[in-house]
């Protein structure tokens, strides 16, 4: 199983040649939509490269879950509502929504998932694959 | 001038591969332009041939239910550059993955016998208020598939010929 390092190092790799932005600038802290200036399409692009770099599989919604927020259930008026956030924290148990949940508009969920969180998810399916 | 970018599929296996062939002629318009007694045809166009040939594999797995974009190219190499008229362009596109929300499928251009390009295409699935967006005729796509011939070659997951679903299921 490959170390903590050695997993940052792979996301880092994957990320630099998806968004084609600069080593330094992914940092465990990086937000992915925000800071890296992922797209939705990128996304299509990463989970694919993390599969074939970790040999893992990874359902695209496990990222970030984006039929949430296509959801006339969970949104209105473009915001989460108190079932979509209860349901956001049990698809992203490990992202810290503090922040988002102040003002849970669905384009600052840009604000969430960071490289770390990616890391986690990672580490976790390898764990798994390992077992 | 008709946006077709490929004359004719050769094969053409549901969720699986499709190959095309693209045969360049100097009764084309656009080469005229590009350049001036030198015409070339411009790369910009070979991808989009690819992505015609990719694409449709893409709307056909999906049963024509989803507006299928061309998103990225997140690997693109030309290993050489030019086209002339006489040439002919054989793509292949291998779907490599194929999700709800969208594909990506690996891609290779041959100019006659040779290695012209290689890359990867992705597609996105257009969702939420962008699905809603007009962006070609509905049935635009099965009209493609039926003038390139897609139900003359095509075959489904068990090998079996594709069964052409007609315009009205489609657009029913």
């Amino acid at each position: 199983m490959p170390t903590k390092e050695e997993i940052f190092e792979g996301v880092r790799k994957t990320l630099v040649e998806a968004l084609v932005v600069d080593e330094e600038s992914v940092t465990p802290e990086a937000t992915l939509l925000g800071d890296l200036g992922a797209e939705s399409i990128d996304l299509l692009d990463i989970v694919y490269q993390l599969e074939k770099t970790f040999n893992i599989k990874i359902e695209q919604a496990e990222l970030i879950p984006t039929d949430l927020l296509n959801s006339t259930q969970y949104v209105v008026d473009g915001k989460l509502t108190a079932d979509g956030l209860s349901e956001l924290r049990k698809r992203m148990p490990n992202a810290n929504l503090e922040n988002f949940e102040k003002n849970p508009m669905i384009q600052n969920l840009a604000t969430v998932l960071t490289v770390s969180d990616i890391c986690y998810l990672v580490e976790e399916k390898v764990g798994r694959a390992e077992c | 001038m008709h946006w077709y970018w490929i004359d004719r599929f050769l094969l053409f296996e549901r969720k699986k591969r499709a190959r095309a062939v693209k045969l360049i002629t100097l009764g084309e318009d656009y080469l005229h332009q590009h350049f001036p007694y030198f015409p070339v045809m411009p790369a910009s166009l070979i991808i989009e041939g690819v992505a015609q040939t990719g694409g449709l594999l893409i709307c056909e797995a999906n049963g024509y239910r989803e507006k299928v974009v061309l998103g990225k190219l997140p690997k693109f190499v030309f290993h050489e550059t030019v086209a002339f008229p006489g040439d002919t362009l054989t793509y292949t596109t291998d779907v490599i993955s194929l999700t709800g929300n969208g594909a990506i499928v690996s891609a290779t251009v041959h100019k006659n016998e040779r290695l012209m390009a290689e890359g990867e295409v992705v597609f996105a699935h257009l969702k939420g208020g962008f699905a809603q967006t007009t962006l070609f005729a509905e049935g635009n796509m099965y009209e493609m598939m039926q003038l390139f011939g897609a139900y003359e070659v095509g075959v489904d997951e068990e090998g079996n010929p594709l069964v052409d679903p007609k315009f009205d299921e489609i657009c029913g």
